[in-house]
């Protein structure tokens, strides 16, 4: 065993993880607040008005970064669950189970702001868009994966079954994306999705990137603070 | 100001979905911190 | 020095297995026919409450005739997995399958045949049934029924591998549904707009091989994933 593959595992130890976690997460927390303040200023001062929408359409600040959130934390989480699972490290199951609440907030406010957005340009609370419809399916993903976990005492058990069910999951989504996908273009027809968003402004690419990486380090914050509560819990 | 609350008539739904976001994030961190000095104890 | 004995053991007959566990499964099902048959009945009440529900309108019937009957047979398929391994888990059957030569695998893709034949095969023959209720164009029976024999026993597949991972769980059946139900949703879009396409006189193909395509990747990956969780289940 060489020195190089002892390091590989050093900070799989929830032990030498735990201080390490408390740094990331405090600098990912001021990170989070100032892109956030960045992309809120740009959101609502530098970006100009719509042509077509108005000043409603501010809500993609919001919106798209949240929902590329919701989809991304399920990757990263399947990715640790992998993780866990091929090399036995609590850790990683523990780094997946503290991403999954975090993940499904994001689906949430994707959902929400999705419909505060879809209510004054389409006329309805809910559109059974392509997208809407699978940030809904995600969510249901995420709630079967903590209530899975949740309802299994064993912690070994919950982990492994909880990566599995994670990886299953994961190998999912570009199916149900897909034929979420085709449904509604044979079931809506005329009406048109919200990704079409009109020609963006460079300006609106900025707000919205800046948005997306403070809902980034605010996730990476919050996940990691969570584990570190998971391990202190654990070791108690 | 008052123009800018209004949002040329759409103030609630912007302000509906900032404000709720915000509000859910605030509250997941608040349950968080909540926990860290419950598991800190 | 000797070399090492191998420790492969003496080769099994796969296809042996796989029929005696086929057999045993149909003849326990038949035993235990009441269960069999309320999940079938399920799948009538559940569609026979929709127009109960909508009103009898006939076009608008005929309208949410095939979703309605896929959505039927999706539930009642999800009702009979908790079936799938639970009494085996029960009786200690299942630690002497986990102990055996056999590869898991294998195992479970048969008793999950044994289960499709038993509550996805009789949902095929009955569709058709629920769709003379709705007054489904007589052509697309056959659409309808391809659909579900496609369809259905993804649907076990893929269930089998909710019913392994939440074996044992209090409140286990509900949960299923939880996990499961999201995976049926590409299979449920595809059964019901092959139908949906056919009935507006388009060529249900595309969706069709979708599906059967689907059913062979299923059927060739999903039993290792069943088998890797019922171990999860059972340390």
């Amino acid at each position: 065993m060489t020195a190089q593959s002892i390091k590989w595992f050093w900070f799989a130890s929830p032990h030498t993880f735990f201080p390490l976690a408390g740094k990331i997460a405090r600098v990912c927390a001021v990170l989070a607040a100032v892109f956030g303040v960045a992309g809120l200023y740009v959101g609502f001062f530098v970006a100009p008005t719509d042509a077509q929408q108005g000043e409603v359409y501010r809500i993609i600040f919001i919106h798209v970064p949240a929902a590329w959130m919701s989809m991304f934390i399920y990757v990263v989480m399947a990715c640790w669950a992998a993780i866990g699972f091929a090399m036995h490290t609590r850790l990683s199951a523990m780094m997946a189970r503290a991403l999954a609440p975090t993940g499904a907030l994001f689906t949430f406010i994707a959902l929400w702001t999705g419909s505060l957005w879809g209510k004054p340009t389409w006329g309805t609370w809910w559109v059974w868009d392509a997208r809407l419809t699978s940030e809904l399916i995600l969510l249901f993903l995420y709630f079967g994966f903590m209530a899975l976990v949740a309802a299994i005492d064993d912690p070994r058990r919950a982990d492994r079954a909880g990566a599995l069910l994670a990886i299953v999951g994961v190998v999912n989504i570009p199916i149900i994306y897909y034929s979420v996908q085709w449904w509604n273009t044979l079931h809506q027809g005329a009406s048109i999705s919200f990704t079409k968003a009109p020609s963006m402004a460079a300006t609106m690419v900025v707000g919205m990137l800046l948005m997306a990486l403070s809902f980034w380090m605010y996730s990476i914050a919050v996940a990691l603070t969570r584990v570190r509560c998971e391990i202190a819990e654990s070791e108690r | 100001m008052a123009d800018f609350l209004a949002m040329g008539g759409y103030g609630g739904y912007i302000w509906g979905a900032y404000g709720v976001t915000i509000v859910l994030l605030a509250i997941e961190v608040a349950l968080l911190l909540k926990r860290k000095r419950e598991t800190k104890t | 020095m000797r070399a090492r004995e191998s420790s492969i053991s003496p080769s099994i007959d796969l296809l042996a297995v796989v029929r005696t566990l086929l057999w045993r499964d149909l003849l326990l099902a038949m035993r235990r026919r009441s269960d069999v048959a309320t999940a079938l009945l399920f799948f009538v009440i559940v569609a026979s409450l929709f127009p109960l529900g909508v009103g009898a309108e006939p076009n608008l019937l005929r309208a949410i005739a095939p979703g309605v009957i896929w959505v039927a047979a999706l539930l009642s398929s999800m009702l009979s997995l908790g079936r799938l391994f639970a009494l085996d888990h029960a009786d200690g059957t299942l630690e002497q399958l986990l102990l055996g030569a056999a590869p898991l695998g294998v195992v479970v893709a048969a008793k999950t045949a044994a289960h499709w034949l038993v509550s996805g095969l009789p949902l095929v023959v009955i569709a058709p049934v629920i769709a003379l209720q709705y007054d489904v164009a007589a052509p697309l029976y056959g659409v309808l029924a391809l659909s579900l024999l496609l369809g259905t026993p993804v649907l076990s597949i893929i269930g089998a591998i909710g019913a392994a991972l939440t074996l044992g769980l209090r409140g286990a059946g509900v949960l299923l549904s939880l996990l499961v139900l999201p995976l049926y949703v590409p299979v449920l879009i595809l059964g019901a707009g092959a139908v949906d396409m056919a009935a507006a006189g388009l060529s249900p193909a595309g969706q069709l091989l979708i599906l059967a395509a689907i059913l062979i990747v299923a059927a060739v990956f999903a039993p290792w994933a069943s088998a890797a969780a019922l171990r999860i289940s059972t340390e």
